[in-house]
């Protein structure tokens, strides 16, 4: 659970450093897209050490197996917890309790289908929802264009970074990271500024093309 | 003080529960909560009706004996005070207020009678390995195993720990992590816990899972209503060991 949902943050920043090369322009960031494919000249990331092409597919499978055993260990969880838990209270208050660790589990299923949406819409059909894959900048133009699929991004962005919060903090936890209660402000701190900055960083550009900027 | 107090009555582990309204009139704020029970058992009891059930002992926060859920929180502390449920004083209360009692709720403490439950399940984990192997006889020098200052500050914090089962009732996922993290903390901190520290920390998390326990998700209810104020690092302390006893043999 903490180390495909690390992998799965680590991806998260990564991917939207990459998103923001359309302000560098539409050819730096299709450049980027054919880049991270190996369809350029060059032969793209990691060529020559792998072959063209090549890493695309093993991060992919990297991806897909994070997300896979991420679903699986979420679901032996809960499962596990629900037939052990008590009784409900009829009257309860919690002291620590956040938001965030409150909607993990349907925060989290709400997250898997937006995924499902977002591959669709970018991998699986691209240019379902506009543009061609050809030149991936044309996708991401025709659809944040669309007020109503910026409003869709930035409710499920709220969503993830909330998932996010709470599961780095978790994450460096079950991992053994919280060593006294100043390294529980740190990872707490450190874990709302990977959620701010992924919010920000993810959001500004669809923002920015809605508005006409790009 | 007036009171208007809504108890949970179930009349055995298989009978069906419900909260039961009682007026009690006559509470001095200097009782303790236990106290006041004591003052509608009386009244209970000289009106021909069932007490309530509940556990206790010491009454004086030193055995873990007692412990309900007040108003929805276990032990009822006000914000921002450490205490089990025999310490806590009527003081805390409004005159007039309503007060909710409920037992602890968790899969693995099994309600026996209206507050009173069972919760074996914690002597069974300390079973597993809450305890060092020595040789009885004659008492070693107290200085001939030193133990470091920071280490055993840590361990005594952590032997503080009066299995009450409070983090437990708080726990969204009734899980025991915090009880069983003290215990792990406080025996691994010390030179005499080192021997089986790797193997005690496997069968003490089996142990939790096989009782029953659900699993800890880092969300610090637990902590949050500790009378003794075990900490969420605590449970860090059990993860580091976990992880460590993962690449040695000691153990299953
Ligand atoms: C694909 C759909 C997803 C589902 C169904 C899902 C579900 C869950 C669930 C149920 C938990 C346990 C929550 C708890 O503490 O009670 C969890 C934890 C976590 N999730 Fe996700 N999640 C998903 C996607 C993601 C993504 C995209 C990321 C990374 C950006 C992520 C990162 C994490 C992390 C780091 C944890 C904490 C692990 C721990 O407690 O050690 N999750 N997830
Ligand atoms: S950790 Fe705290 S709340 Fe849990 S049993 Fe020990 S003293 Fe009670
Ligand atoms: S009765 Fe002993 S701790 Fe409350």
């Amino acid at each position: 659970m903490a180390v495909t949902g690390l992998i799965m943050i680590a991806f998260l920043l990564m991917h939207m450093y990459g998103n923001l090369k359309l302000f560098l322009g539409p050819e730096a960031f299709d450049h980027y897209a054919h880049w991270l494919k190996g369809a350029t000249e060059d032969g793209g990331i990691l060529y020559p050490v792998l072959p063209a092409g090549w890493f695309i597919w093993i991060f992919r499978f990297v991806l897909v197996l994070s997300v896979i055993l991420h679903i699986w260990s979420a679901a032996s969880l809960v499962l596990a917890t629900r037939a052990r838990q008590g009784d409900k209270y009829v009257t309860r208050k919690t002291k620590a309790q956040t938001y965030s660790a409150r909607t993990m589990r349907w925060g989290g299923v709400i997250i898997a289908v937006f995924l499902v949406f977002h591959l669709i819409q970018f991998t699986i059909i691209p240019g379902s929802f506009g543009g061609n894959a050809d030149e991936p900048h044309t996708m991401v133009v025709a659809g944040f264009e669309q007020w109503w699929m910026v409003a869709l991004y930035a409710v499920a962005m709220v969503l993830v970074v909330m998932h996010v919060r709470h599961g780095f903090w978790s994450a460096f936890t079950t991992l053994g990271g919280n060593t006294s209660s100043r390294a529980a402000s740190v990872l707490n701190g450190l874990a709302w500024i990977v959620a701010v900055v992924l919010y920000v960083g993810f959001m500004i550009m669809p923002l920015a093309v809605l508005f006409g900027v790009i | 003080m007036k009171l208007k107090l809504r108890i949970w009555r179930q009349a055995g582990p298989e009978a069906a529960g419900r909260m039961v309204e009682y007026d009690l009139d006559g509470v001095s704020e200097d009782m303790s909560f236990l106290e006041m029970l004591d003052l509608l058992n009386e009244n209970l009891t000289n009106r021909n009706e069932e007490p309530v059930a509940f556990d206790h002992d010491c009454r004086e926060g030193i055995c873990g004996m007692c412990g309900v859920v007040i108003n929805g929180v276990a032990h009822g502390a006000p914000e921002g005070v450490r205490t089990t449920t025999c310490q806590l004083h009527m003081r805390s209360f409004a005159d007039g207020a309503t007060i909710d009692i409920e037992p602890w709720r968790a899969g693995a403490f099994p309600v026996l009678k209206d507050l009173a439950v069972d919760r074996g399940a914690f002597d069974r984990i300390i079973q597993a390995g809450g305890f060092i192997s020595s040789n009885t006889g004659s008492a070693p020098d107290a200085h001939s195993t030193p133990a470091p200052k920071r280490e055993a500050d840590l361990a005594f914090d952590n032997a503080t720990c009066i299995g009450c089962g409070a983090c437990v009732a708080a726990c969204p996922n009734s899980s025991a992590m915090l009880f069983t993290a003290a215990k792990i903390t406080h025996l691994a901190m010390l030179p005499q816990g080192q021997p089986e520290r790797y193997a005690r920390v496997k069968s003490m998390v089996a142990a939790h899972d096989e009782e029953g326990f659900g699993n800890c998700t880092n969300i610090g209810e637990c902590a949050a209503v500790c009378p003794k104020g075990i900490p969420l690092e605590s449970i860090s302390q059990l993860n580091r060991d976990l992880i460590g006893s993962l690449f040695k043999a000691d153990g299953k």
